[in-house]
Parts: structure tokens; C-alpha cells; sequence
């Protein structure tokens, strides 16, 4: 999936918030494929990190998945990234779990949480986006303080 | 008891005397109660938290590592830190004495300019509160201890990102039986299960809390909490329990905010592991400060004849 290039996070979100409303006739029909629409919700999700860092997304995977090799791509050089590596493997266990047994008692409800972990980690990029450049930790704001520190006399 | 951390140095950092001060009171009390004597660093100073790491990592690497040369002036080989900010520096600043010659430079070299002892790298070990009470009094120890179980009371246990992050800090974790894990954090879990909750399966437990945009990018921060307390009911919790400052306030802070700006209210209740641990022990709400929590608990605690 090139989720990048054709949806944005508000749309993922968007979709994401679908799947959590969804009715369980709805989500217990297509468990499988919903399972595997979540994990490349995902993927689009850092693809549009890794795009806005001018990274080319990679193909590559960790552990089989490509949303881990994604998480990997995207934590280089932003050690702060990794605050969100355990987000990314609870979203494929989730789909493993629904994936691996659809027909499970269980399986709307790991659906629907999998949906919030999948939304968490589009609310984190967001983030991580909106303070894009920041230093190597996740709460600097290194950017706003050099903004003013270079700010001349009577601009700001 | 097992002995091993029953007497150790307590480092609480600031926020334990601001709006952490919950976690202050509820951490000594608890440790009353179970009989671990704690000591507070004397004229101990910031961790360098994020805002000195963000400027001079190394400048922060020497104000936590002359927390731990005055743990060990003091006699003490272990100092504790609730905090998960705190803990966090003080176990980053002895990576970096023991890995990184620059950084031991500028701490010996700012030390002897402050007029106090240098720290080398290995004479005080770091612990968090969560270890504190798992290897000093241990899941048996404490389940002998209960005299209000926590039965029926069902909690997701929220750890925060910093508790097991970045892994190399924490060579001590992901040792296998009995160590605690980076990946699936269970410490909390435990604890409280020994104290008779119902321990939810919540997939967010290391999950950001927004923490680091709640100045800067306010409506990022309660969406992200927002996001965490609404997990948390799906899974079935009737409490979210914590064990850093940071994250609880921001959490409390948070679900307020959530209810004024997007019109969207949740009923999970907030507390600290140790506050509940110590209602857990007999002690009342007040003694381990839930008044001091915005997040009001009382109805919840009073259908659970609790505190």
C-alpha cells in the first residue's frame, strides 16, 4: 500500500473512527480484511513520516511486517520516534489475533482496539509532525526558542 | 521482605513537590506502611528533565549524576526515583559515565568547579518505585499484607514511554523470569494483582501521552489522552493507574480538557499504583493524598469501601 500519496492522516483518522462505530455484524464479516486494512493503515501512517522527512518509504520488513521496518526507518536519527515502537507492535498483534482466529468470540472487540491503537499512532505522527525538527528528545521546543533567539529587534 | 532495597535513597525530583505531590505523600506512606525506610537525597537538585537535556545532554548527564554523588556521600548504593522523568536521567546519566569519555570530562570538570565530589560510574544503582516494591517486598509479601483487596476493582495499568525507553539505559530489564520487560511492561501489573485487581489487557500501556506538546500543542496532547482514557473504558477499566507524574497529570489535566473542548467525557478515574497499593494496606484515601488528585475518585472509592 503507497498510503502516502493518496490519504492523509485526517482521512486515516477518519476511517479509523469508522471502524470503531462500526456495527459488529459489519466487523465480524470482514475481520480478516479489516485486520489487514488496519495494519496498512499503519504503514500509510509512517509512510507520511518518512515522506515528510524526505525518506523514501521502505519496502523492507522486521519480524515480517513492514510496518516494524517502517517504525525502524522512521525512529533514525529521531531516537524520540521510539516512543511509539511498542504502539506500532500492539497494532500487529492485534491483527495477528484477528487474523490467526477470525471466528473468535473476541474478535470485534481486538478489531475496535486495534482501530484506537492504529488511531494513537496517527495522533502521535500528527505530533511529531507538527513539531517537526525538533531537537533529539520528543518535548524540546529547541525550534521555538531559536525562532525568537533570531527573531530581530521590534519583528516578532 | 527480602531485604534487598528495604533501605534506600529517595530522589523525587521536582515534580513530586509540585503537581505530583500526590505521588510524593502516597510513596512515602506506602513505604510506611510496608516498613522500607526511605531517605530523602540531601540538597538534591533538577535531573536536568527535558528542557537542560534538550539544550546540553551532557549538562544534564552532571546534575543527575551529582543527585547520585550525594546518594553515595550518604552511604547509600541505591537511590529510588518515582518519577519517570527522573529515573529516566539519573539511569541515562550513568550509561553515559560508564560509555562516553566527554560526558565524564564535563561532569568531573563541572563538579570540581561546584566544589563537590565527582561520581563514577557503578557505585549507585538506579531503581524505580515500581522495583522498589516488587523485589523489596515482592507480589507474596504484599498479598499477606492486604486488608482491603482490590477485588473487583478492574485497572489498566499505564507505564508511560519513558519507563522502559530508550531499552540500553535498562541493562537490568529483559533478563527473563522475574525481570521486568521493555516490551511488555508487567511490574505494575503485578503489584496490583497481588493487592487483588483485575488487571485489563490495554494495548496503550507505553503509548505517548502527549506530554511533550501540552504547552506548545495543547489539542495534540488531549486527543492523545483522550485516545488513552477512551481505550481504557473499552477494555472495561474502572481506573487507569500510574506511575509517573508527568503522565498522570496530563492525563487528569487532559480528560478535563477533553469534556471543554471536544465535548467529549469520560468517567475512568485516575490514581497512582501507590495510592491505590496503600488503600490496598488499610490506609485511608486522605493519608495517601487521593484529595490532592484532580481527578475525583471518591464515588468509585466509596462503592469499593476503599480509603
Amino acid at each position: 500500500m503507497t498510503g502516502a500519496s493518496v490519504r492523509s492522516l485526517d482521512d486515516i483518522a477518519a476511517r479509523l473512527d469508522a471502524m470503531m462505530v462500526a456495527p459488529d455484524d459489519v466487523l465480524v464479516a470482514g475481520s480478516s480484511a479489516l485486520a489487514d486494512e488496519l495494519l496498512a493503515l499503519g504503514e500509510a501512517i509512517l509512510e507520511i513520516w518518512l515522506a515528510a522527512r524526505g525518506t523514501t518509504p521502505t519496502m523492507r520488513t522486521v519480524e515480517g511486517f513492514r510496518l516494524l521496518g517502517l517504525h525502524r526507518a522512521g525512529a533514525k536519527g529521531d531516537p524520540s520516534f521510539n516512543a511509539c515502537r511498542e504502539t506500532c507492535r500492539e497494532l500487529v498483534y492485534h491483527r495477528n489475533l484477528v487474523r490467526l482466529d477470525p471466528a473468535n468470540a473476541d474478535t470485534v472487540r481486538r478489531l475496535r482496539l486495534g482501530a484506537m491503537v492504529a488511531k494513537h499512532l496517527s495522533l502521535f505522527v500528527g505530533g511529531k509532525l507538527e513539531t517537526a525538527g525538533l531537537g533529539e528528545f520528543c518535548c524540546s521546543s529547541r525550534p521555538l526558542r531559536q525562532h525568537e533567539t533570531h527573531a530581530q529587534p521590534g519583528t516578532a | 521482605m527480602s531485604g534487598k532495597y528495604a533501605n534506600v535513597a529517595y530522589y523525587p525530583g521536582c515534580a513530586l513537590e509540585g503537581t505530583g505531590h500526590a505521588y510524593n505523600r502516597s510513596t512515602k506512606e506506602l513505604g510506611k506502611a510496608l516498613g522500607l525506610k526511605l531517605t530523602e537525597l540531601a540538597n538534591w537538585n533538577c535531573c536536568g528533565a527535558m528542557e537542560v537535556k534538550n539544550i546540553d545532554p551532557k549538562l544534564q548527564t552532571y546534575l543527575s549524576a551529582r543527585n547520585l554523588a550525594i546518594a553515595e556521600e550518604m552511604g547509600f548504593d541505591t537511590v529510588m526515583a518515582p518519577c519517570n522523568g527522573c529515573y529516566h536521567n539519573l539511569k541515562k546519566a550513568e550509561y553515559d559515565l560508564a560509555n562516553d569519555a566527554p560526558s565524564r570530562e564535563v561532569t568531573d570538570r563541572l563538579a570540581r568547579k561546584a566544589g563537590h565530589k565527582t561520581y563514577a560510574a557503578g557505585k549507585v544503582e538506579t531503581i524505580h518505585a515500581l522495583d522498589w516494591i516488587k523485589q523489596a517486598i515482592g507480589e507474596d509479601g504484599l498479598k499477606a499484607r492486604v486488608k482491603n483487596s482490590l477485588k473487583g476493582l478492574r485497572v489498566a495499568n499505564y507505564y508511560g514511554c519513558m519507563y522502559t525507553r530508550p531499552r540500553h539505559i535498562f541493562p537490568e530489564k529483559d533478563r527473563g523470569q522475574g525481570s521486568e520487560s521493555t516490551a511488555k511492561p508487567h511490574f505494575m501489573d503485578d503489584l496490583l494483582a497481588a493487592a487483588g485487581a483485575e488487571n485489563v489487557e490495554y494495548p496503550l500501556k507505553t503509548a505517548c501521552c502527549g506530554g511533550a506538546h501540552t504547552l506548545s500543542d495543547s489539542d495534540t496532547s488531549t486527543k492523545l489522552v483522550l485516545n488513552l482514557l477512551t481505550t481504557a473504558e473499552a477494555c472495561g477499566a474502572d481506573v487507569i493507574a500510574t506511575e509517573c507524574p508527568t503522565c498522570h497529570t496530563g492525563l487528569e489535566m487532559h480528560q478535563v480538557r477533553a469534556e471543554k473542548v471536544f465535548g467529549r467525557k469520560t468517567s475512568v478515574k485516575i490514581l497512582y499504583f501507590t495510592q491505590l497499593l496503600g488503600m490496598a494496606l488499610g490506609l485511608s484515601a486522605r493519608k495517601v493524598g487521593v484529595h490532592e488528585n484532580l481527578s475525583d475518585a471518591s464515588d468509585l472509592l466509596r462503592a469499593r469501601r476503599l480509603g
